[in-house]
């Protein structure tokens, strides 16, 4: 069981993104994405839970190519991955309650006492006691990334997708967060794959760290590889020394 | 030369784009299609959204339809005068009602109303990701979020439009009481000369038609919606402008196959 991404190809008209990009991610690791922005790894993470397809290459989860599946089967599949999304994508007409429970009400079995108590204890997880009933529109940027993290592990699902949880949040709350997703990883086994900019999140939280360059996977290793790298690339990228990078270009 | 060239480019890059959109609708509508048995995704809003897309649009289509009753009487009457019987006032003023303006003139402005609507609302949801959370928590967004819009547009544009052709007549009817020296019997007369039960069912027809053309229309530019706000608002804008030339364009398909 795992997440296996190979030879995966994407373009959007005439912008190729994903040239080539291949990736694996055991069961209950959790690997960071790092790259710069533009550079195509919210759509490597879009690929894993079928949201887009690949031009070219397939995404294996739990054995099962991704993008060869029919619509029912994606849903299957999907009911074992939670996404959280960098803007949260909070459901605006939607109470913080609702919006918790959406994926639990499509659990069979589960009955509105059952999902009530799920939704209060991820409220609780996050750090947002009390705030089921209020609006999305009442919550500052960070309580909304942590509705969205409530959100996506409201159903207990084996992988876990989080799309830059921590930019944007302060130092206090992106710590919270950290310590959720390796809780995550550490206590429930889920295997996570965390996209983010913010180098010293992904050195706490990552068994391992990957970064896409010109549309293909140019590193992976442990965090503690990556300080030793000698790649000029990946130097240039987590010490934000762009010469070094420009380097490589030319 | 550069002109013209640039003007084929822009004539192709604009039926490429017309070409899309209408793609990308033949998708969504057999999406639809396939998406009507998951009964339990769209059955628990369909209620709300006849409510939204119906029940809150009799004001502006009762508002539109009272004036339009007040001016095909006095305009009948004027036309009428001298040269035929003035009961034909209520003839004209039922006729064009419910065959013609009833329906089209509510469809247009639903169209404003319920098709912009609907493809803000979508649109919203597209480019704030709400769509793909959707899909991530194994919901199909189209039954979630364009079946129960469509069947409410199909089952609510009759009801509002027959509100609006009941309105428009009686509108006319007044006018023609109080304005024109009419009487009730005169124009009772001329509304019944003419009428024939088939008059209802075509206008029935029609506004069926309608109502699954703006809602359709309108999901289709909102789920299909690329960008920012600038998006949304070109999204909404599309939205009314196609389901305006396409409603004007089944008018007159109906009246040639039906009438």
């Amino acid at each position: 069981m795992s997440i296996e991404m190979v030879n995966v190809h994407k373009a959007f008209d005439d912008q190729e993104v994903l040239r080539g990009f291949s990736l694996t991610i055991p069961d209950g690791e959790t690997v960071s994405v790092i790259g710069g922005s533009g550079s195509g790894k919210s759509v490597a993470l879009k690929h894993i839970v079928g949201l887009l397809k690949p031009d070219e290459g397939d995404v294996w989860i739990d054995g099962e190519n991704v993008g060869r599946l029919d619509r029912e089967s994606v849903y299957q599949l999907r009911r074992n991955v939670g996404y959280v999304f960098q803007f949260a994508a909070l459901f605006d007409s939607m109470t913080i309650t609702e919006n918790v429970g959406m994926g639990l009400a499509r659990i069979a079995g589960l009955d509105r006492k059952k999902i009530s108590a799920r939704v209060e204890e991820c409220l609780h997880m996050v750090d947002l006691d009390g705030y089921g009933d209020r609006m999305p529109s009442e919550l500052s940027g960070g309580q909304r990334k942590r509705v969205g993290f409530a959100r996506a592990i409201a159903t207990q699902p084996k992988y876990l997708l989080y799309d830059e949880p921590t930019t944007g949040l302060d130092p206090v709350t992106s710590a919270v967060i950290d310590a959720l997703i390796v809780r995550m990883g550490d206590e429930l086994g889920v295997t996570g794959v965390v996209i983010t900019h913010d180098m010293k999140s992904a050195f706490r939280i990552s068994d391992r760290i990957a970064m896409l360059y010109e549309g293909r996977i140019r590193f992976v290793g442990t965090p503690t590889e990556l300080q030793i790298t000698e790649d000029p690339v990946v130097k240039g990228f987590i010490e934000g020394r762009p010469e070094l990078m420009e380097s490589e270009r030319r | 030369m550069s002109v013209i060239v640039r003007s084929v480019e822009a004539i192709g890059s604009g039926a490429l784009r017309v070409i899309i959109a209408i793609g990308r609708g033949g998708y969504l509508a057999v999406d639809a299609f396939r998406a009507l048995r998951r009964v339990h995704f769209w059955g628990p809003h369909l209620l709300p959204q006849m409510s939204r897309i119906g029940v809150e649009s009799v004001p502006i289509a009762l508002f539109i339809a009272v004036f339009t009753g007040i001016v095909l009487a006095l305009q009948a009457s004027y036309t009428f005068t001298g040269a035929v019987p003035l009961y034909f006032v209520g003839t004209l003023v039922g006729k064009t009602m419910v065959l013609e303006l009833g329906p089209v003139l509510t469809g247009l402005a639903l169209s404003g109303r319920v098709g912009a609507n609907i493809a803000a609302e979508l649109g919203t949801m597209r480019v704030t990701e709400q769509i793909d959370a959707l899909e991530t928590l194994a919901y199909d967004p189209v039954a979630y979020l364009v079946v129960p819009r469509v069947l409410a547009g199909a089952l609510m544009f009759p009801v509002v439009v027959m509100l609006a052709n009941a309105v428009g007549v009686l509108a006319g009817w007044g006018t023609a009481l109080s304005l024109l020296d009419m009487s009730s019997q005169e124009f009772q007369k001329g509304l019944q000369i003419f009428f024939r039960p088939w008059d209802i069912q075509f206008s029935m027809i029609k506004s069926v038609t309608f109502g699954i053309t703006v809602t359709a229309v309108g999901c289709s530019f909102g789920y299909h919606c690329r960008g920012g706000a600038e998006g949304v608002g070109k999204a909404a804008t599309s939205a009314v402008v196609v389901a305006t030339m396409i409603l004007l364009a089944l008018d007159a398909f109906w009246a040639a196959v039906l009438l």
